[in-house]
């Protein structure tokens, strides 16, 4: 049942409840305003400044929509353009699906508790917008659909409800990117993601963060896999930004279900990145499997993981490897815990420098001690993501390849 | 042209090699014999310049350049190359890139890589799970496409199975230009020879490369002082019928 007073009710009385992990931040110095963008038509969408374009595509937001099925973009607290190209495939502002389709209702704060602390609550209390992207049963997706979240204005806390549905059998690909303007400096992006996928859908949700030197960023998202269904999420965060605390959590509710995490970090001075992963596998047959890759540059890093069996013949693995560059933290914390006879369940983890020896190899084959290292990196941060379509293999490895090369 | 002259190596405050002198000129291979733990591969990789090694005395020229503290780089780029024993695993890089980042120029990866029956590797990472025999052929398409004037092979053989024993031979053969002589273009043979420029230095404990390389010279390094030189299967079959000690004895 929706009941939208019960939901604001108890949100109040989260307002100040802290996050379980992270630093906490005081809401009140931000501005939750709405802030007014006129909406763009395709033409006008394309004409947007170089210097912008630029780091939408480094967001994975090609403003063409060339090799897209679809695109929405919020820049700030407005939709300047949402849009679907592909049959069966919906796209629709999420304040837009509240008030005109009553299914939203079904699945609206169905996962995340709006109580869970804070910026759930100030979620729920000044929504501005957000996304509902959803394949209707069967229908599959040819190109990814591409979403931003893009901040504009100085200060602004920024408050975004997406809600994501493949229904049963269909596959649905998603790309979407988060990114503050050049001149952005403070901020704060807090962003709700509910995902539902049904039974032999199959979802890949990849996204890429961008963001500010002094960016707090809190997003919450919790998934829900059902019988044969198949759950991808990438995470690619390889930019400053002040701090990142966030927990993604799956839920394998059918039994064969999987659920796959891949995360790839790089860290730079100054930032502290608290980024975990927690996948339930609660039927028969289930899969989870969650690897990370982090660098550190000088940045505190905290990795957690925890995967929990609760049924017999599951099967979860957690990888979670970091390299420290130059300084700084990698706290890496896996958790595996089995609840019945019958699951098989295992972690490897190992923090790190650059193999002295493997630079040696790689020198000896004529590169420059530079070269050597930076190549080492590369593979380092290249995993092999199953179930991806090529298209966007190579948009995440054209993102790594582009930050590598600054962070370097 | 590799000179080494008087060479002492130190290895963390141990003295691995003393009293090194060795010599190869362009179209010649020599073959490194030893027991365990004589300093062999110790030798190998101070020549490729691993800073591990240190040299305590002596000198190494290479092509007339003093390269006796050369970083490992400049002397590959100056034509020195390696195939290794246990090279480490390169995870994320692929064996393709690998080869790419081998060869200067472009080189048909494709068609070098099924000449070694290794086409199913190259979209492997570098070294990831590879057998004994897998490291030694993905050692050797890594050669190929760097294609240095002098080059050292740890042990190319070991592990490698019959059946890819004689590829690798002749591999190795082809790559050091030492493969039977053909009578292209109604070239004399000693003209032939007298063209060819490849260096090799080998390590072998079998000997079963000497079935397909015709080695010029053979050396036994013992303790690590070289304790004899001579005609490598002459050397080989003396080790073989008599045990290393007995055979440094005989000879120098």
């Amino acid at each position: 049942m929706y009941d939208l007073e019960d939901l604001k009710e108890k949100a109040r009385q989260a307002l100040d409840k802290k996050a379980s992990f992270g630093g906490d931040l005081d809401l009140n110095t931000f501005d939750r305003s709405f802030v007014p963008h006129k909406y763009l038509a395709e033409e006008e969408i394309c004409a947007i400044p170089q210097e912008e374009q630029k780091r939408l595509i480094m967001s994975g937001l090609d403003v063409t929509g060339h090799g897209r099925g679809g695109t929405y973009f919020q820049k700030d607290t407005s939709v300047i353009h949402c849009q679907s190209k592909e049959e069966g495939i919906q796209v629709i502002p999420v304040t837009e699906a509240l008030k005109n389709h009553d299914w939203v209702k079904d699945y609206f704060w169905k996962l995340v508790p709006v109580d869970q602390d804070k910026y759930t609550a100030s979620a729920l209390l000044e929504l501005h917008d957000g996304y509902v992207i959803r394949a209707l049963p069967g229908s599959k997706s040819v190109y990814p659909i591409q979403a931003c979240l893009y901040l504009d204005k100085e200060n602004l806390q920024q408050n975004v409800h997406n809600l994501i549905i493949a229904e049963e059998g269909s596959e649905l690909h998603i790309i979407t990117g988060c990114a503050t303007s050049p001149h952005v400096k403070r901020g704060v992006h807090v962003g709700i993601s509910e995902f539902f996928v049904k039974k032999g859908a199959k979802l890949s949700f990849t996204m890429i963060h961008n963001w500010a030197e002094e960016m707090d960023v809190r997003p919450r998202s919790v998934a829900r896999v059902e019988e044969g269904g198949i759950f991808i999420n990438n995470y690619i965060c390889m930019k400053p930004v002040r701090s990142i605390q966030m927990y993604p959590t799956t839920y394998l509710v059918g039994d064969n279900a999987t659920a796959m995490f891949y995360s790839i970090i790089v860290g730079t001075p100054g930032s502290y990145l608290d980024i975990g992963g927690r996948i339930y596998l609660k039927n028969r047959g289930s899969r989870a499997e969650i690897i990370q890759r982090s660098i550190s540059n000088g940045a505190h890093i905290i990795n957690r993981g925890h995967l929990i069996g609760e049924a017999p013949e599951i099967k979860a693995h957690l990888e979670c490897k970091g390299l420290l560059l130059k300084g700084g933290i990698i706290d890496s914390i896996p958790q595996l815990e089995g609840h019945v006879e019958g699951v098989d369940m295992s972690h490897e983890a190992a923090v790190g420098k650059v193999a002295q020896e493997e630079i040696n190899y790689l020198m000896s084959r004529g590169l420059s001690e530079d070269q050597a290292t930076s190549t080492i990196v590369r593979g380092f941060l290249s995993i092999d993501i199953k179930g991806l379509p090529e298209a966007l293999k190579a948009e995440i490895d054209r993102a790594i390849d582009t930050s590598n090369k600054d962070s370097m | 042209m590799l000179v080494i002259e008087d060479l002492q190596v130190e290895l963390a405050g141990k003295t691995l090699l003393k009293d090194i002198d060795l010599e190869i000129r362009p179209g010649e291979t020599h073959i490194l014999f030893g027991p365990n733990g004589s300093g062999k591969t110790s030798l190998l990789m101070t020549i490729m310049g691993y800073p591990q090694y240190i040299v305590k005395k002596g000198k190494i020229t290479f092509k007339g350049v003093d390269i006796t503290h050369a970083p490992i780089n400049e002397r590959a780029a100056l034509g020195i190359g390696m195939s290794y024993q246990r090279p480490p695993t390169i995870n994320g890089l692929k064996t393709r890139q690998m080869v790419d980042i081998c060869a200067k120029t472009k080189v048909d990866t494709e068609g070098m890589a099924r000449s070694l029956n290794f086409g199913d590797f190259l979209d492997r990472d570098v070294n990831a799970g590879f057998s004994g025999g897998e490291i030694k052929r993905s050692e050797l398409l890594q050669l190929k496409a760097q294609d240095p004037d002098l080059m050292l092979f740890d042990e190319p053989e070991s592990g490698v199975d019959i059946e890819n024993m004689a590829l690798i031979g002749t591999t190795i053969a082809q790559i050091l230009q030492k493969n039977p002589p053909r009578a292209e273009k109604g070239k004399p043979f000693v003209q032939q020879q007298k063209e060819r420029t490849k260096m090799g230095l080998i390590i072998t404990h079998t000997g079963y490369i000497l079935d397909y390389v015709p080695a010029d010279k053979g050396q036994v390094l013992y303790g690590g002082v070289i304790a004899c030189a001579g005609n490598p299967r002459e050397i080989f079959q003396c080790i073989g019928q008599m045990g290393y000690e007995e055979c440094v004895k005989c000879t120098i």
